[in-house]
């Protein structure tokens, strides 16, 4: 079997990997316009920031992929024949496959403002791109960043590092609002304060103003305000990247049609990660995810039905993180901006300190506790999927919480604060608490669970 | 699109140095200025004088720039140009630093012992500025040890004072930071010169064989046994010997490598302070990991069968040893113990990072490397599936180790290698990766959430 897989991201190289696993005889082939090696998209603003240099983003070393038999070609798809089971690199060369797998991942999103082709205005998705701003941003004293989600604050962070003076617009109230509870988005907003960045809520780019030389310089908003600047970073989401896909005649809507096995309207072809739009979504989750982590999980999946051992994906117990300048977010479950009907949230806040704690359980179903945000709180995700999928009382967690303690040692403890409170707020059934931190603990849970 | 060379970043502008931070940085160049001015001047009194403003200077802009530069503002990892400037990243500074490092040791081990006339060497006014001082400690005369010693000291405590601003949103590095300020200021510095003001042996009960290997070689026995009296000599002998094979085992097993190498050791006190902004520079590449395999064990057997015939010679049971016995210590001495743990392993901080010797040459760390993969309940958890291969936690670990490659596989790290600093699980933005100790069994055990490929990688 020849499997080509376009793409090199997280979703296509788990795929891969995936794939040498089941199939160890199989000639896989990686074809990517953007580097010759796959490297950690998540970690770019590191290589801006000078944290990190870009071989110190590849999760493999250069050897890895030879030794694997994986071979990687540099080169841009730029035809795709589904009769003839034939791909066509700008190398000009013809690339025939058996199976191929289109992981093409995303391209940013603009509204159409207009300006926005103008010369020091772009998005942060590619390599490309990073290396771009990093030299447009040279020297610069100003820049804006239009975006209220994890892209907008990583770009005025990114910013920041280089001492640029950042103003960040924001649709919403607040920031993530689409995600976040407001008492959370607050937190992250004295981060913002505390990096002097000048945040505009409630406002939106209108139009981008050129200098003489067609270089960006006025940034005018929806709130009639006009921002001299000198470089406008554009975090308004990302789309996924179907062109391929749709010149060669597969069904797209948004993104490359995909069943739950991830196959496309053509046999032998299939898409996974950021590209691909399920045609039914599980009850809860979205068409279209583009998280690293739905991205390994669904090029993992892929590989097993490309291999003949079909999986239909499964996005199983939700769970994210991420940090917001020095403050780190992990989530598991689902904790919707406000509570579903029928659901009650629980949220403790450390008086001073960034350290934040929601619950949210079914009060109607057993208190079974639906999800959980920590702000600046390491929670461990064994214990934690274990108690979702158990769909545990939040009283019995709550006794428990020691054991989903994931801060390093020597950290001060919170359960006894956090449990203090929640007594005072449901007295009806008071909760002890019985563990505070400890791995035995954890491991125990995770073995009754398995 | 494509375009062949994906990559060229030009290097950014650093941000300008802020105007006190540049001040504070300038009194420490003028430190290090005065300082060599010390060794060429003949006036004793002046070089003494110009010694103490010197040290003043160096000791006092390094704290007052580390707490403007990391003790204001939001506490937080900070890593920012890291890798590009100069200092931090391979640059002219960095060559410089070297240069100047490796050749005080070369001065320091083979051109500064003293002539019939007390003369150091290059180092003479240096040392002799000293001796008030270590009258006062230890009621006898400097020389070019005591010299080193006090470096060393300052060395830690300094940039020690500039670790604990920089971790200060770390309990478990401001912890482990006082921690190693404690043992080299107490137990390597003031114990042994306390015990000379005593007229008993300089004894550090920080240090154990196989690390300070002339612990338990019949010679120094010999002396400790003499020389400290019948209570406190064979205390010193039986503290070494439980120490060395009591004691670091049982540690071992419950806390890890760490207890000793990021916690006690002097040179891991060096490494975690003053070596704390060359960190990164550690080479994290399979092949480096190979050299590190085939050397630091070959030193680890090397010193076994070295005191083991030390041992036979001075029995006197096969006669032909007598010969070798003492020259064969003297070429280890010299080798390990001068050129590769310090000249190497010190000198070349600012180019391959604060761990060279730690790594790749001490025997110690080997026996405690050992012990730590199979016989402990040590190791480092990744959390779940939250890993997102960015790097930073490989990046800061001063031992080379590639941890990215276990955490992004759901596997606990468990490395012979691990010395527990934590800098890994400090410097991960997602909150994957915890120090623990706990049941040995299960230890190996990946995450469940994660299903890692079983593709050679960490072969």
């Amino acid at each position: 079997m020849h499997l080509v897989i376009i793409g090199n991201g997280i979703t296509g190289v788990t795929a891969a990997l995936t794939a040498r696993r089941l199939q160890p005889a199989a000639r896989i082939t990686l074809v990517s316009d953007e580097t010759t090696h796959h490297f950690s998209r998540t970690a770019l603003m590191y290589v801006y920031m000078g944290h990190l240099r870009y071989p110190d983003i590849k999760p493999y070393e250069d050897w890895f992929w030879q030794e694997n038999r994986l071979d990687l070609v540099f080169a841009t798809a730029t035809g795709l024949d589904l009769q003839r089971k034939e791909l066509t690199l700008s190398t000009e060369r013809i690339l025939s496959y058996d199976q191929l797998l289109l992981a093409t991942g995303s391209v940013s999103r603009f509204a159409g403002w207009p300006g926005q082709d103008l010369r020091g205005v772009q998005g942060l998705y590619s390599l490309p791109d990073m290396a771009r701003m990093s030299r447009d941003t040279h020297d610069i004293k100003h820049a804006v960043v239009v975006g209220g989600g994890l892209i907008g604050i990583e770009l005025a962070e990114m910013l920041h590092s280089r001492g640029i003076q950042v103003t960040l617009l924001v649709r919403d109230a607040h920031y993530w609002a689409s995600v976040l509870p407001k008492p959370e988005a607050e937190l992250i907003d004295q981060q913002l304060r505390a990096h002097h960045i000048n945040v505009r809520y409630r406002t939106e780019l209108a139009e981008l103003l050129p200098n003489t030389e067609g270089h960006v310089q006025t940034v005018c908003t929806t709130t009639g305000e006009k921002i001299l600047t000198q470089w406008v970073g554009l975090a308004t989401g990302v789309t996924p990247n179907i062109e391929l896909a749709k010149a060669a005649g597969l069904a797209t809507d948004r993104g490359i049609l995909v069943n739950e096995l991830l196959e496309t309207s053509a046999q032998g072809v299939y898409a996974a990660g950021d590209c691909a739009q399920h045609r039914q979504p599980g009850a809860g989750e979205v068409p279209i995810e583009q998280l690293w982590y739905t991205g390994r999980a669904q090029g993992e999946t892929v590989a097993h039905t490309i291999c003949g051992q079909p999986l239909p994906y499964r996005r199983g117990t939700w769970f994210n993180s991420a940090k917001f300048f020095n403050l780190e977010y992990q989530t598991y479950g689902r904790v919707p901006v406000v509570p579903a009907p029928g659901e009650e949230s629980f949220y403790w806040q450390h008086p001073t300190a960034p350290l934040a704690f929601r619950i949210n359980f079914r009060p109607d179903a057993q208190f079974a506790v639906t999800g959980m945000n920590a702000m600046g709180i390491r929670q461990r995700h064994e214990v934690w999927e274990a108690w979702l999928q158990a769909a545990t009382p939040v009283q019995t967690v709550l006794q428990e919480l020691g054991a989903a303690n994931f801060d390093p040692e020597f950290f001060r403890q919170h359960e006894a604060a956090i449990v203090r409170q929640f007594n005072e707020q449901f007295p009806a059934q008071p909760v002890t608490l019985k563990r505070r931190r400890g791995l035995l603990r954890a491991l125990q849970l995770n073995r009754a669970a398995r | 699109m494509a375009s062949a060379v994906p990559l060229i970043l030009t290097p950014p502008p650093v941000p300008n140095t802020p105007g006190l931070e540049k001040a504070l940085l300038t009194s420490v160049g003028l430190g290090l200025v005065a300082l060599t001015t010390v060794a060429f001047d003949a006036d004793a009194q002046r070089a003494k004088f110009s010694f103490w403003v010197a040290l003043t200077l160096i000791g006092g802009g390094t704290l007052g720039w580390a707490w403007r530069h990391f003790g204001q503002g939001p506490a937080g990892v900070r890593h920012n140009n890291l890798w590009l400037r100069g200092s931090t990243g391979r640059g002219a500074v960095a060559w410089l630093t070297a240069v100047v490092l490796t050749g005080f040791y070369v001065v320091l081990y083979w051109f500064s012992s003293p002539d019939d006339q007390g003369n150091f060497g290059p180092l003479n006014q240096l040392v002799h500025a000293l001796d008030p001082f270590s009258q006062a400690l230890r009621h006898k005369p400097s020389d070019q040890w005591f010299l080193y010693g006090t470096f060393y000291t300052l060395a830690i405590l300094v940039m020690g004072g500039r670790a604990l601003w920089r971790y200060r949103h770390s309990p478990y590095q401001r912890v482990r930071t006082v921690s190693v300020m404690f043992f080299q200021l107490g137990f390597a510095f003031l114990l042994p010169g306390l015990l000379l003001a005593f007229q008993r042996p300089e004894y550090y009960f920080s240090y154990f064989w196989p690390l300070k290997y002339d612990y338990l070689f019949p010679g120094t026995v010999g002396y400790l046994l003499k020389d400290g009296g019948p209570g406190l000599g064979v205390f010193m002998v039986f503290w070494g010997v439980v120490m060395s094979f009591v004691g670091t085992p049982i540690l071992t097993y419950f806390y890890g490598k760490r207890w000793y190498c990021s916690w006690v050791c002097g040179c891991g006190g060096l490494a975690e302070t003053a070596g704390d902004p060359y960190r990164h520079l550690s080479d994290k590449s399979r092949a480096a990991w190979r050299w590190e395999v085939r050397i630091i064990y070959a030193v680890l057997v090397l010193i076994v069968l070295l005191t083991a015939l030390l041992w036979l010679a001075a029995s006197g049971a096969v006669p032909a040893l007598q010969p070798v016995a003492d020259p064969l210590s003297r070429a280890y001495g010299f080798a390990i113990g001068s050129v590769f743990s310090g000249v190497i392993g010190v000198g070349f901080y600012p180019l391959l990072g604060s761990r060279v010797w730690c790594r790749f040459g001490c025997p110690m760390a080997a026996y405690l490397g050992l012990l730590q993969k199979h016989f402990s309940r040590f190791r480092i958890t990744t959390n779940g599936a939250q890993c997102i291969s960015c790097g930073n936690c490989s990046n800061v670990c001063e031992m080379g180790i590639d941890v990215k490659q276990y955490a992004q596989r759901g596997e606990p790290i468990i490395r012979a290698a691990c010395v527990g600093c934590g800098l890994c699980s400090t410097a991960c933005p997602r909150g994957v990766l915890n120090l623990e100790n706990g049941p040995r069994e299960g230890r190996y055990q990946s995450s469940q959430l994660i299903h890692p490929d079983s593709l050679r990688i960490l072969s």
